[in-house]
Protein backbone atom coordinates (compact mmCIF):
# COMPACT_ATOMS: atom_id res chain seq x y z
CA UNK A 1 0.00 0.00 0.00
CA UNK A 2 1.60 3.55 -0.91
CA UNK A 3 -1.50 5.85 -1.44
CA UNK A 4 -4.51 6.22 0.92
CA UNK A 5 -7.88 8.08 -0.67
CA UNK A 6 -8.86 10.60 1.82
CA UNK A 7 -12.05 11.47 1.48
CA UNK A 8 -11.43 15.40 2.57
CA UNK A 9 -7.98 15.47 0.95
CA UNK A 10 -7.99 13.10 -2.19
CA UNK A 11 -5.53 10.54 -2.56
CA UNK A 12 -2.31 10.95 -0.45
CA UNK A 13 1.15 9.27 0.05
CA UNK A 14 1.28 6.37 2.79
CA UNK A 15 3.63 8.64 5.05
CA UNK A 16 0.96 11.27 5.72
CA UNK A 17 -0.64 9.17 7.68
CA UNK A 18 -0.35 7.51 10.99
CA UNK A 19 -1.75 3.67 11.33
CA UNK A 20 -3.87 3.46 14.45
CA UNK A 21 -4.40 -0.28 14.83
CA UNK A 22 -7.35 -2.62 13.66
CA UNK A 23 -10.97 -1.99 15.00
CA UNK A 24 -12.56 -4.50 16.63
CA UNK A 25 -14.79 -6.00 19.09
CA UNK A 26 -14.03 -8.58 21.33
CA UNK A 27 -15.49 -11.81 20.38
CA UNK A 28 -18.90 -12.66 21.49
CA UNK A 29 -17.97 -16.31 22.82
CA UNK A 30 -15.44 -14.72 25.26
CA UNK A 31 -17.98 -14.45 28.39
CA UNK A 32 -15.91 -13.65 31.17
CA UNK A 33 -15.81 -9.45 31.83
CA UNK A 34 -12.02 -10.10 32.60
CA UNK A 35 -11.17 -12.19 29.78
CA UNK A 36 -13.13 -9.63 27.65
CA UNK A 37 -10.96 -6.72 28.96
CA UNK A 38 -7.46 -8.33 28.29
CA UNK A 39 -9.06 -9.35 24.66
CA UNK A 40 -9.75 -5.73 24.17
CA UNK A 41 -6.37 -4.51 25.51
CA UNK A 42 -3.94 -7.33 23.96
CA UNK A 43 -5.24 -9.35 21.60
CA UNK A 44 -4.96 -8.84 17.65
CA UNK A 45 -7.35 -10.51 14.61
CA UNK A 46 -4.27 -10.01 12.66
CA UNK A 47 -6.07 -11.37 9.81
CA UNK A 48 -4.81 -12.81 6.60
CA UNK A 49 -7.33 -11.47 5.20
CA UNK A 50 -9.73 -8.24 4.97
CA UNK A 51 -9.52 -6.23 7.78
CA UNK A 52 -11.30 -2.84 9.10
CA UNK A 53 -8.85 -0.34 11.13
CA UNK A 54 -8.29 3.28 11.69
CA UNK A 55 -5.81 5.56 9.92
CA UNK A 56 -5.24 8.99 11.53
CA UNK A 57 -4.22 11.88 8.36
CA UNK A 58 -1.56 13.19 10.38
CA UNK A 59 -0.36 15.50 8.11
CA UNK A 60 -3.33 16.44 6.00
CA UNK A 61 -6.66 17.37 7.60
CA UNK A 62 -5.91 15.82 11.03
CA UNK A 63 -8.90 13.52 11.40
CA UNK A 64 -9.69 9.95 11.75
CA UNK A 65 -10.61 7.56 8.55
CA UNK A 66 -12.16 4.51 8.71
CA UNK A 67 -10.52 2.03 6.08
CA UNK A 68 -11.18 -1.62 4.79
CA UNK A 69 -8.39 -3.26 3.72
CA UNK A 70 -7.13 -6.42 2.68
CA UNK A 71 -4.60 -7.30 4.59
CA UNK A 72 -3.13 -10.46 2.85
CA UNK A 73 -2.34 -8.19 -0.31
CA UNK A 74 -1.97 -4.89 1.77
CA UNK A 75 -4.35 -3.57 -0.94
CA UNK A 76 -7.60 -0.87 0.37
CA UNK A 77 -10.81 -1.91 -0.47
CA UNK A 78 -13.13 1.03 1.21
CA UNK A 79 -12.18 4.18 2.69
CA UNK A 80 -15.03 5.37 4.95
CA UNK A 81 -15.31 8.75 5.84
CA UNK B 1 34.03 -27.84 -4.70
CA UNK B 2 34.77 -25.06 -2.79
CA UNK B 3 35.57 -24.38 0.61
CA UNK B 4 32.38 -22.99 1.11
CA UNK B 5 30.61 -26.63 -0.44
CA UNK B 6 32.85 -28.94 1.01
CA UNK B 7 31.85 -27.87 4.82
CA UNK B 8 27.96 -28.36 3.70
CA UNK B 9 26.82 -31.40 5.78
CA UNK B 10 24.71 -33.53 4.80
CA UNK B 11 20.96 -33.47 6.41
CA UNK B 12 19.65 -37.26 5.94
CA UNK B 13 16.14 -37.17 5.18
CA UNK B 14 13.69 -39.80 7.08
CA UNK B 15 10.25 -41.34 5.69
CA UNK B 16 7.20 -39.97 7.44
CA UNK B 17 6.10 -41.52 10.95
CA UNK B 18 2.35 -41.68 11.78
CA UNK B 19 3.48 -40.37 15.55
CA UNK B 20 6.10 -38.51 17.02
CA UNK B 21 7.06 -37.25 20.77
CA UNK B 22 7.42 -33.70 19.72
CA UNK B 23 6.36 -32.21 15.95
CA UNK B 24 7.76 -28.85 15.52
CA UNK B 25 6.04 -26.91 13.56
CA UNK B 26 7.71 -24.72 11.47
CA UNK B 27 11.76 -25.82 9.47
CA UNK B 28 13.26 -21.93 10.44
CA UNK B 29 16.12 -21.59 12.49
CA UNK B 30 13.85 -21.64 15.70
CA UNK B 31 12.39 -24.83 15.00
CA UNK B 32 15.55 -26.41 13.43
CA UNK B 33 17.62 -25.10 16.63
CA UNK B 34 14.89 -26.54 19.07
CA UNK B 35 14.94 -29.81 17.05
CA UNK B 36 19.18 -30.00 17.14
CA UNK B 37 19.24 -29.04 20.90
CA UNK B 38 16.28 -31.94 21.89
CA UNK B 39 18.47 -34.64 19.60
CA UNK B 40 21.90 -33.48 21.28
CA UNK B 41 21.40 -32.39 24.66
CA UNK B 42 18.21 -33.96 25.76
CA UNK B 43 18.57 -38.05 23.66
CA UNK B 44 15.14 -36.56 22.36
CA UNK B 45 14.82 -37.90 18.69
CA UNK B 46 11.48 -38.86 18.40
CA UNK B 47 10.84 -35.35 16.65
CA UNK B 48 9.92 -33.89 13.56
CA UNK B 49 10.05 -30.54 12.29
CA UNK B 50 7.60 -30.03 9.80
CA UNK B 51 8.42 -27.31 6.95
CA UNK B 52 5.50 -25.76 4.81
CA UNK B 53 7.81 -25.37 1.93
CA UNK B 54 11.68 -25.58 1.97
CA UNK B 55 13.42 -24.93 5.34
CA UNK B 56 14.49 -21.41 6.06
CA UNK B 57 12.47 -20.41 3.22
CA UNK B 58 10.18 -17.99 5.59
CA UNK B 59 12.11 -15.41 7.79
CA UNK B 60 15.42 -17.68 8.25
CA UNK B 61 16.19 -16.88 4.34
CA UNK B 62 14.77 -13.70 4.79
CA UNK B 63 16.52 -11.66 7.78
CA UNK B 64 19.69 -9.19 7.63
CA UNK B 65 21.84 -11.87 9.60
CA UNK B 66 22.89 -9.87 12.18
CA UNK B 67 23.72 -11.20 15.34
CA UNK B 68 24.46 -8.53 18.75
CA UNK B 69 22.83 -8.06 22.35
CA UNK B 70 22.58 -4.29 23.05
CA UNK B 71 18.70 -4.79 23.97
CA UNK B 72 17.13 -2.51 26.38
CA UNK B 73 16.06 -4.31 29.25
CA UNK B 74 18.28 -6.93 31.38
CA UNK B 75 16.41 -9.33 30.77
CA UNK B 76 16.57 -9.42 26.98
CA UNK B 77 20.73 -8.18 26.91
CA UNK B 78 21.32 -11.68 29.00
CA UNK B 79 19.26 -13.75 26.72
CA UNK B 80 20.20 -12.30 23.60
CA UNK B 81 24.29 -12.49 24.99
CA UNK B 82 23.85 -16.13 25.56
CA UNK B 83 22.58 -16.32 22.53
CA UNK B 84 25.52 -14.46 21.25
CA UNK B 85 28.21 -16.35 22.90
CA UNK B 86 26.40 -19.47 21.38
CA UNK B 87 26.85 -18.37 17.75
CA UNK B 88 30.43 -18.08 18.77
CA UNK B 89 30.76 -22.04 19.25
CA UNK B 90 28.31 -23.13 17.14
CA UNK B 91 30.61 -23.91 14.07
CA UNK B 92 32.92 -26.12 16.72
CA UNK B 93 29.47 -27.08 18.06
CA UNK B 94 27.80 -28.77 14.53
CA UNK B 95 30.90 -28.91 12.43
CA UNK B 96 29.41 -26.76 9.88
CA UNK B 97 30.92 -23.47 8.87
CA UNK B 98 28.22 -20.43 9.24
CA UNK B 99 30.14 -17.91 7.85
CA UNK B 100 30.41 -16.41 11.54
CA UNK B 101 32.31 -12.70 11.34
CA UNK B 102 32.70 -10.58 14.60
CA UNK B 103 32.11 -6.94 12.88
CA UNK B 104 30.73 -4.66 15.73
CA UNK B 105 28.13 -2.99 15.63
CA UNK B 106 28.10 0.86 16.15
CA UNK B 107 24.53 2.86 16.79
CA UNK B 108 25.09 6.31 15.75
CA UNK B 109 22.98 9.02 17.69
CA UNK B 110 22.47 12.49 15.97
CA UNK B 111 20.46 14.15 18.98
CA UNK B 112 21.43 14.96 22.31
CA UNK B 113 18.28 12.42 23.26
CA UNK B 114 19.76 9.82 21.37
CA UNK B 115 23.50 10.45 22.93
CA UNK B 116 21.62 10.22 26.33
CA UNK B 117 19.44 6.69 24.89
CA UNK B 118 23.09 5.54 24.16
CA UNK B 119 24.63 6.41 27.37
CA UNK B 120 22.20 4.36 29.37
CA UNK B 121 22.18 1.36 26.64
CA UNK B 122 26.17 0.75 27.09
CA UNK B 123 25.90 1.63 31.05
CA UNK B 124 23.16 -1.40 30.62
CA UNK B 125 24.62 -3.70 28.13
CA UNK B 126 27.66 -3.67 29.96
CA UNK B 127 26.71 -4.56 33.17
CA UNK B 128 24.50 -7.52 31.85
CA UNK B 129 27.64 -8.81 30.04
CA UNK B 130 27.24 -7.41 26.23
CA UNK B 131 30.28 -5.49 26.08
CA UNK B 132 28.95 -1.91 24.78
CA UNK B 133 30.84 1.67 24.72
CA UNK B 134 30.55 5.15 23.94
CA UNK B 135 32.71 6.38 20.77
CA UNK B 136 33.01 10.01 20.29
CA UNK B 137 32.75 11.30 16.35
CA UNK B 138 36.39 11.05 15.60
CA UNK B 139 36.79 7.41 16.99
CA UNK B 140 33.58 6.43 14.58
CA UNK B 141 35.28 8.32 11.38
CA UNK B 142 38.17 5.65 12.52
CA UNK B 143 35.40 2.60 12.61
CA UNK B 144 33.14 3.68 9.60
CA UNK B 145 34.58 3.94 6.23
CA UNK B 146 32.66 6.46 3.98
CA UNK B 147 30.86 8.33 7.03
CA UNK B 148 29.55 11.31 6.17
CA UNK B 149 29.50 13.02 10.04
CA UNK B 150 27.51 16.16 9.22
CA UNK B 151 24.66 13.52 7.97
CA UNK B 152 23.78 15.28 5.43
CA UNK B 153 23.11 18.36 7.21
CA UNK B 154 20.21 16.83 9.28
CA UNK B 155 21.75 13.84 10.80
CA UNK B 156 24.93 15.26 12.34
CA UNK B 157 27.02 12.30 14.36
CA UNK B 158 27.15 13.09 17.77
CA UNK B 159 28.93 10.03 18.82
CA UNK B 160 27.40 6.46 19.07
CA UNK B 161 27.53 3.65 21.37
CA UNK B 162 29.92 0.59 19.89
CA UNK B 163 29.07 -3.00 20.58
CA UNK B 164 31.98 -4.76 19.89
CA UNK B 165 31.10 -8.48 20.09
CA UNK B 166 28.27 -8.26 17.53
CA UNK B 167 28.41 -10.27 14.32
CA UNK B 168 26.84 -11.67 11.40
CA UNK B 169 26.47 -15.27 10.02
CA UNK B 170 25.33 -17.07 6.86
CA UNK B 171 21.45 -17.02 7.96
CA UNK B 172 20.61 -20.42 5.24
CA UNK B 173 24.24 -22.26 6.54
CA UNK B 174 23.07 -21.85 10.20
CA UNK B 175 19.60 -23.41 9.30
CA UNK B 176 21.49 -26.00 7.83
CA UNK B 177 24.04 -26.72 10.31
CA UNK B 178 21.13 -27.42 12.98
CA UNK B 179 18.97 -29.54 10.41
CA UNK B 180 22.08 -31.85 9.47
CA UNK B 181 23.45 -32.08 13.06
CA UNK B 182 19.24 -33.02 14.39
CA UNK B 183 19.08 -35.53 11.08
CA UNK B 184 22.29 -37.29 11.67
CA UNK B 185 20.71 -37.63 15.24
CA UNK B 186 17.54 -38.92 13.93
CA UNK B 187 15.45 -36.27 14.20
CA UNK B 188 12.81 -36.26 11.04
CA UNK B 189 12.65 -32.78 8.64
CA UNK B 190 9.86 -33.43 6.82
CA UNK B 191 9.55 -30.40 3.88
CA UNK B 192 6.67 -29.45 1.36
CA UNK B 193 4.56 -30.63 4.64
CA UNK B 194 2.40 -27.73 5.44
CA UNK B 195 0.06 -28.34 8.87
CA UNK B 196 -3.74 -27.21 8.20
CA UNK B 197 -4.85 -28.01 11.68
CA UNK B 198 -4.34 -29.27 14.95
CA UNK B 199 -5.68 -32.20 16.64
CA UNK B 200 -7.52 -31.69 19.77
CA UNK B 201 -8.51 -34.28 22.51
CA UNK B 202 -10.48 -32.85 25.41
CA UNK B 203 -8.93 -29.76 25.08
CA UNK B 204 -5.34 -30.70 24.30
CA UNK B 205 -3.31 -30.96 21.17
CA UNK B 206 -2.15 -34.47 20.18
CA UNK B 207 -1.47 -33.76 16.82
CA UNK B 208 -1.23 -31.80 13.53
CA UNK B 209 -3.35 -31.99 10.85
CA UNK B 210 -1.57 -32.49 7.16
CA UNK B 211 -2.60 -33.18 3.61
CA UNK B 212 -1.23 -36.84 3.96
CA UNK B 213 -3.45 -37.63 7.16
CA UNK B 214 -3.15 -36.24 10.67
CA UNK B 215 0.62 -36.75 12.76
CA UNK B 216 0.31 -37.69 16.56
CA UNK B 217 2.54 -35.91 18.53
CA UNK B 218 3.01 -35.81 22.37
CA UNK B 219 3.97 -32.36 22.18
CA UNK B 220 3.57 -29.72 19.70
CA UNK B 221 5.82 -26.87 19.15
CA UNK B 222 4.65 -23.77 16.44
CA UNK B 223 7.61 -22.25 15.72
CA UNK B 224 5.75 -20.42 12.54
CA UNK B 225 6.85 -17.10 11.32
CA UNK B 226 4.76 -15.11 10.09
CA UNK B 227 1.58 -16.77 10.22
CA UNK B 228 1.57 -17.81 13.76
CA UNK B 229 -1.81 -16.06 14.73
CA UNK B 230 -3.72 -19.01 12.27
CA UNK B 231 -1.91 -21.39 13.97
CA UNK B 232 -2.49 -20.54 17.93
CA UNK B 233 -6.32 -20.15 16.81
CA UNK B 234 -5.89 -23.39 15.79
CA UNK B 235 -5.28 -24.60 19.67
CA UNK B 236 -7.73 -21.68 20.69
CA UNK B 237 -4.92 -19.69 21.67
CA UNK B 238 -5.16 -15.87 20.91
CA UNK B 239 -1.69 -14.06 20.63
CA UNK B 240 -0.96 -10.07 21.17
CA UNK B 241 0.75 -10.76 17.74
CA UNK B 242 0.83 -8.67 14.45
CA UNK B 243 2.22 -9.79 11.13
CA UNK B 244 3.68 -6.78 9.84
CA UNK B 245 6.21 -6.91 6.58
CA UNK B 246 9.51 -6.28 6.94
CA UNK B 247 11.99 -4.99 3.58
CA UNK B 248 15.46 -5.46 2.80
CA UNK B 249 17.61 -4.82 -0.26
CA UNK B 250 21.24 -5.50 -1.28
CA UNK B 251 23.60 -3.43 -3.40
CA UNK B 252 25.97 -4.00 -6.12
CA UNK B 253 29.49 -5.05 -4.85
CA UNK B 254 31.12 -2.33 -2.71
CA UNK B 255 35.19 -2.70 -3.85
CA UNK B 256 36.64 -0.64 -1.03
CA UNK B 257 35.48 -2.84 1.70
CA UNK B 258 32.79 -2.17 4.50
CA UNK B 259 34.04 -3.42 8.30
CA UNK B 260 31.63 -2.79 10.75
CA UNK B 261 27.86 -3.26 11.01
CA UNK B 262 26.24 0.40 11.25
CA UNK B 263 22.71 1.52 12.52
CA UNK B 264 20.64 4.27 13.72
CA UNK B 265 17.66 4.48 15.66
CA UNK B 266 16.64 7.94 14.36
CA UNK B 267 17.11 6.71 10.68
CA UNK B 268 15.87 3.52 11.19
CA UNK B 269 18.19 1.86 9.03
CA UNK B 270 20.67 -0.53 9.28
CA UNK B 271 23.76 -1.21 6.71
CA UNK B 272 26.74 -3.76 6.78
CA UNK B 273 28.56 -5.70 3.92
CA UNK B 274 27.85 -9.63 2.73
CA UNK B 275 30.29 -11.81 2.32
CA UNK B 276 29.79 -11.44 -1.16
CA UNK B 277 30.81 -7.61 -0.97
CA UNK B 278 26.88 -6.26 -1.37
CA UNK B 279 26.01 -3.72 0.69
CA UNK B 280 22.69 -5.36 3.10
CA UNK B 281 20.25 -2.59 3.82
CA UNK B 282 17.52 -3.16 5.85
CA UNK B 283 14.86 -0.95 7.65
CA UNK B 284 11.96 -0.50 10.41
CA UNK B 285 8.89 -2.47 9.52
CA UNK B 286 5.73 -1.67 7.61
CA UNK B 287 3.67 0.25 10.04
CA UNK B 288 0.20 -1.17 8.75
CA UNK B 289 0.15 -5.00 9.24
CA UNK B 290 -0.07 -7.22 6.07
CA UNK B 291 1.02 -10.42 4.69
CA UNK B 292 2.54 -9.00 1.71
CA UNK B 293 5.96 -10.04 0.78
CA UNK B 294 5.93 -7.65 -2.08
CA UNK B 295 8.91 -4.73 -1.81
CA UNK B 296 7.39 -1.13 -2.75
CA UNK B 297 8.96 1.21 -4.53
CA UNK B 298 8.12 3.55 -1.72
CA UNK B 299 9.79 1.74 1.25
CA UNK B 300 13.30 1.01 -1.33
CA UNK B 301 13.08 4.73 -1.77
CA UNK B 302 12.61 5.75 2.00
CA UNK B 303 15.39 3.43 3.00
CA UNK B 304 17.63 4.44 0.50
CA UNK B 305 17.12 8.25 1.12
CA UNK B 306 18.03 7.83 5.08
CA UNK B 307 20.94 5.17 4.85
CA UNK B 308 22.75 7.60 2.11
CA UNK B 309 22.73 10.59 4.65
CA UNK B 310 24.94 8.78 6.58
CA UNK B 311 27.17 6.89 4.13
CA UNK B 312 26.75 8.94 0.75
CA UNK B 313 28.95 6.83 -1.07
CA UNK B 314 26.10 4.50 -1.07
CA UNK B 315 24.20 7.06 -3.89
CA UNK B 316 26.57 5.53 -6.35
CA UNK B 317 25.66 1.87 -5.98
CA UNK B 318 22.61 0.30 -7.63
CA UNK B 319 19.92 -2.19 -5.96
CA UNK B 320 20.66 -5.60 -7.48
CA UNK B 321 17.72 -7.24 -5.23
CA UNK B 322 15.28 -6.74 -2.93
CA UNK B 323 12.82 -8.90 -0.71
CA UNK B 324 10.71 -8.68 2.50
CA UNK B 325 9.82 -11.03 5.35
CA UNK B 326 6.74 -11.19 7.27
CA UNK B 327 7.44 -10.21 10.90
CA UNK B 328 5.58 -11.62 13.99
CA UNK B 329 5.80 -8.51 16.20
CA UNK B 330 4.36 -8.99 19.91
CA UNK B 331 2.38 -6.12 21.63
CA UNK B 332 5.57 -5.07 23.89
CA UNK B 333 8.23 -5.91 21.04
CA UNK B 334 9.69 -9.14 23.00
CA UNK B 335 9.34 -12.40 21.77
CA UNK B 336 6.57 -15.09 23.23
CA UNK B 337 8.33 -18.52 24.60
CA UNK B 338 7.02 -21.47 26.32
CA UNK B 339 3.44 -22.55 27.51
CA UNK B 340 0.04 -20.93 25.82
CA UNK B 341 -2.44 -22.32 28.85
CA UNK B 342 -3.43 -25.21 26.48
CA UNK B 343 -1.60 -28.78 27.20
CA UNK B 344 0.30 -30.07 24.60
CA UNK B 345 0.63 -26.68 22.64
CA UNK B 346 4.08 -24.47 23.06
CA UNK B 347 4.76 -21.55 21.15
CA UNK B 348 7.94 -19.85 20.62
CA UNK B 349 6.93 -16.67 18.79
CA UNK B 350 7.05 -12.79 18.26
CA UNK B 351 10.58 -13.09 16.68
CA UNK B 352 9.73 -9.79 14.94
CA UNK B 353 12.86 -8.32 13.60
CA UNK B 354 14.94 -9.90 16.37
CA UNK B 355 14.77 -13.99 15.34
CA UNK B 356 17.83 -14.75 13.72
CA UNK B 357 20.17 -13.91 16.45
CA UNK B 358 17.99 -15.43 19.01
CA UNK B 359 18.36 -19.13 16.95
CA UNK B 360 20.75 -20.93 19.11
CA UNK B 361 19.42 -19.68 22.84
CA UNK B 362 15.35 -19.66 21.45
CA UNK B 363 16.40 -23.20 20.74
CA UNK B 364 18.50 -24.19 23.55
CA UNK B 365 16.13 -22.95 25.94
CA UNK B 366 12.68 -24.51 24.03
CA UNK B 367 14.34 -27.71 23.76
CA UNK B 368 15.08 -27.99 27.81
CA UNK B 369 11.44 -26.65 28.13
CA UNK B 370 10.17 -29.66 26.34
CA UNK B 371 12.63 -31.83 28.31
CA UNK B 372 12.20 -30.68 31.51
CA UNK B 373 8.65 -29.19 31.81
CA UNK B 374 9.80 -25.97 32.99
CA UNK B 375 11.06 -22.78 31.34
CA UNK B 376 14.85 -21.92 32.32
CA UNK B 377 15.32 -18.96 33.94
CA UNK B 378 17.07 -17.13 31.12
CA UNK B 379 13.49 -17.61 29.06
CA UNK B 380 10.87 -17.65 32.11
CA UNK B 381 10.03 -13.69 31.80
CA UNK B 382 9.04 -14.23 28.16
CA UNK B 383 6.03 -16.73 28.50
CA UNK B 384 2.75 -15.65 27.00
CA UNK B 385 1.01 -15.08 30.46
CA UNK B 386 3.34 -12.23 31.18
CA UNK B 387 0.57 -9.59 29.70
CA UNK B 388 -1.63 -11.63 31.97
CA UNK B 389 0.60 -10.73 34.86
CA UNK B 390 0.81 -7.28 33.69
CA UNK B 391 5.05 -8.05 33.67
CA UNK B 392 5.19 -6.60 30.23
CA UNK B 393 8.78 -6.52 28.40
CA UNK B 394 8.26 -3.21 26.87
CA UNK B 395 12.00 -3.30 24.65
CA UNK B 396 12.14 -1.39 21.31
CA UNK B 397 15.96 -1.94 21.40
CA UNK B 398 15.60 -2.63 17.61
CA UNK B 399 16.69 0.04 14.88
CA UNK B 400 13.15 -1.16 13.07
CA UNK B 401 10.84 -0.43 15.81
CA UNK B 402 10.54 3.24 18.14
Amino acid sequence: MVWLACPRCGRRPLEEFTFGGERRRVPDWIGDPDERDFDEVWIFENPDGVTTERWFHTFGCRRWLTVRRDASVDRVLEVLP
Amino acid sequence: MSEYTDTLLPIRWHERRSSYDVVIVGGGGHGLSTAYYLAARHGITNVAVLEAAYIASGNTGRNTTIIRANYGIPEAVRFYQHSLELYKGLEAETGAAILHQTKGIIWLAHTEMAMRTERARCLLNTACGAQTFMRTPAEIRELVPGLDETGGGRYPVLGGSHHVEAATARHDRVAWAYAAGATQRGVHVLQHTPVRGLVREGGRVVGVETDDGPIAAGVVLSAVGGRVTAMAAHAGVRLPIRTHPLHAFVTNDYAQGFPPIVSSTELMSYVSQTERGQMLIGAEFDSQPSYSRQSSFAALRSYAHKISQILPFLRDMRILRTWAGICDISADYSPIMGFTGVDGFLVTTGWGTWGFKAIPAGGEAMAELIATGRPPALIAPFALDRFRRDHVLADQGSAGTR
